[in-house]
């Protein structure tokens, strides 16, 4: 079935393959029984559950249980048991906020954007990407709300009448910040609940025990594929996904006025809104990587997930990748061009001050080790690829890190400081990748980590699809 | 099974097509005998049939534009008011009216409440959740959501006739045609 005539990509991915369709981006032969059984199997308790699964799990789960513990903590003694002191009061409890919300940001791109440009090869990683979109967000929200000291009255953040008759500062970039992530994350959810919506379905009408059927015939909501559902749910879908386009970019850019609307040298930068906008694509693309590799292997989804995927996705890190790297270059460019001192020394200090070696380390697994993946070799290798997603997740980690020590050594000598972290601040931190990952491995069993109706769309005509999503086409 | 015992009972007729092709020349041929209260069944988005079945265009996009403008404008107005009648404060020295400095707020808000209508306004028009339905009484459309297409004429199409309207669609050439209890 292999059409090896498509002129788009090279042989080397294709090697002995067999392809449903002529992108490669279907692996086997499938049909629209056989790729919703691949799929659904898992979610219904018929294929059997890795090992992998389970050590994922319960790695997860463990670290969860040190981040409850240090939640205790921390809400007992207060931020105190934080490293934070002036003049850094914002410490890794923000890094690890802007670390996962950058993260989420690739789900979005990848539903959204790529819908809109009519990118078939999203179908495969949409769902799971919207997934860690999800989880990324959750993950994210803590820490303002630990941070808050008092985070009982997280509500405060939000506008309501009250008895003591004030009002949120709406001109203040924390309250926009608010806004946006709970607008981002409420957004996402409709977004991945409607699109599950005929994949519930599908796994009501398969499920063969009651709990199953009542479980996911409910979550369906007596969904039937009706021609005049499907016409108002794509219209749907496709405005959702035009909304979601500008809200990330609008998101990312309100955490960057975070900080870029103090007046903190190198953080009161233009380039800001777009650098991190960069940056939370890269870093997300590089948990996509993350993701794909293990559901290839432990999963055997490398029919659904191909090859072809992997090679776009790192393309795509590779640019975006480019594009952060260009906002370092910016940054020393702008503090010396505008002849501040205030920037300049600031510069001096970041880049051969107390941190020096976490500047360098960012420049060195952001900038230069992510270059290897111009070559074929590395980039058509799942191990180096791999291994290179890594290198993107602790150079996106001290990009963050980077920029809150700024705040150790600005106008002010009398008032400058050093900042270190504390094992508090590891707990939490180390205890959200075991939230993210124990939700991830739940949705992994539970629900169905690949779109199985858009994948039947995606199966060329002879297959039964309609070679495509045509949601573009369909959505009137 | 006799037309009489099953006359008053059955909700409609549903024929069965082995791919989306036939599930649209079949939509085609029952809008053009006359049928018009029908529906194609698919497991993923055929818009031609939404097209034959005179549906050429949907409500969600008047439903989310309406909803995000209102949304907005409320945020907006929200934020005007409480930063310039009930709780002015002197910022950075901006006017208390710094109308840019609400965008980003009224932006959010307008996706927000946008994406909500949207949503609340599929479930309404499809009415769901609906636990149940005639067609699921029929085993068979089970496969609707896997590799099926299904073309149901209901009962209450004025030019419903339980003999003729299944003569009909079984010389559609489906792979069977069933009558749906209610």
């Amino acid at each position: 079935m292999a059409a090896a005539t498509n002129t788009h990509v090279d042989a080397s991915l294709i090697e002995h393959d067999v392809y449903t369709d002529d992108e490669f981006l279907i692996g086997g032969q499938h049909t629209l029984a056989t790729i919703g059984d691949k799929i659904g199997s898992v979610c219904l308790g018929d294929t059997v559950t890795p090992k992998a699964w389970w050590a994922t799990f319960l790695i997860g789960f463990s670290l969860l249980q040190a981040m409850v513990v240090g939640l205790v903590w921390l809400f007992y003694m207060g931020t105190g048991v934080w490293g934070i002191n002036s003049p850094v009061f914002w410490g890794v409890a923000i890094v690890n906020f802007v670390w996962w919300i950058g993260i989420g940001h690739a789900g979005t791109l990848i539903s959204a954007i790529l819908l809109l440009m009519h990118q078939k090869w999203r179908t495969s990683l949409n769902r799971f990407a919207e997934s860690m979109t999800l989880f990324a967000v959750m993950c994210a929200g803590i820490f303002p709300l630990i941070h808050m000291g008092r985070p009982w009255l997280a509500y405060w953040l939000f506008p309501f009448p009250n008895n003591m008759a004030v009002w949120p500062q709406f001109r203040s970039p924390l309250t926009w910040d608010a806004f946006a992530v709970s607008t981002y994350f409420s957004v996402s959810l409709m977004f991945w609940y409607v699109g599950l919506i005929p994949d519930f379905a599908a796994l009501r009408d398969v499920a063969k025990t009651k709990i199953q059927q009542m479980v996911y015939g409910g979550l369906a909501m007596g969904w039937r594929g009706s021609a005049i559902h499907w016409r108002r749910y794509e219209k749907l879908y496709l405005l959702l996904a035009g909304l979601g386009t500008p809200l990330v970019f609008s998101v990312h850019t309100i955490v960057s006025f975070d900080f870029a609307v103090s007046i903190v040298p190198l953080w009161h930068a233009t380039i800001f809104p777009p650098f991190f906008v960069a940056g939370a694509i890269y870093a997300g693309f590089a948990m996509v990587i993350w993701l794909a590799i293990p559901l290839r292997h432990f999963y055997g989804m490398s029919d659904l997930i191909t090859k072809k995927h992997l090679d776009v996705c790192g393309k795509i890190m590779l640019g975006t990748g480019l594009l952060v790297s260009y906002g370092y270059f910016c940054e020393v460019w702008f503090a010396f061009y505008s002849q501040s001192i205030y920037e300049w020394d600031t510069t001096l200090q970041r880049l051969f001050g107390p941190y020096w070696w976490s500047y360098w380390l960012l420049i060195l697994t952001n900038t230069i080790i992510p270059q290897v993946i111009w070559f074929k070799r590395f980039r058509h290798s799942e191990f180096w690829l791999f291994m290179v997603a890594g290198s993107v997740h602790i150079g996106m980690w001290f990009e963050r890190y980077v920029i809150i020590t700024t705040l150790s050594r600005d106008h002010l000598p009398s008032s400058w400081g050093r900042y270190s972290p504390t094992m508090w601040d590891y707990m939490i931190m180390f205890g959200s990748m075991g939230l993210f990952l124990t939700l991830f491995a739940l949705f992994l069993r539970f629900l169905p980590m690949i779109s199985i109706t858009e994948m039947r769309e995606l199966l060329p005509r002879a297959a039964g699809g309609r070679d495509g999503h045509a949601v573009m086409e369909n959505a009137k | 099974m006799s037309t009489n015992e099953i006359a008053p009972e059955t909700w409609g007729i549903l024929a069965e097509f082995t791919d989306a092709d036939a599930l649209i020349a079949a939509t085609r041929s029952a809008r053009l005998a006359g049928y018009t209260r029908m529906d194609g069944y698919s497991p993923y988005p055929v818009g031609e049939v939404a097209d034959e079945l005179g549906f050429p265009r949907s409500e969600i996009g008047a439903i989310m534009f309406i909803g995000g403008l209102v949304g907005a404008t409320i945020g907006f107005l929200m934020m005007s008011w409480v930063s310039v009648v009930d709780y002015p404060l002197i910022i950075a020295g901006k006017s208390m009216w710094s109308w840019p400095m609400f965008i980003p707020i009224t932006w959010e808000l307008l996706v927000l409440t946008a994406s909500v209508s949207g949503v609340i306004g599929l479930l309404a028009l499809c009415g769901f959740p609906q636990p149940y339905h005639p067609l699921f009484n029929v085993p068979n459309f089970a496969r609707a959501t896997r590799d099926r297409f299904f073309l149901a004429i209901e009962a209450v199409d004025p030019n419903f006739d339980l003999a003729g309207t299944r003569a009909f669609l079984a010389g559609l050439n489906p792979a069977s045609v069933e009558e749906v209890p209610a």
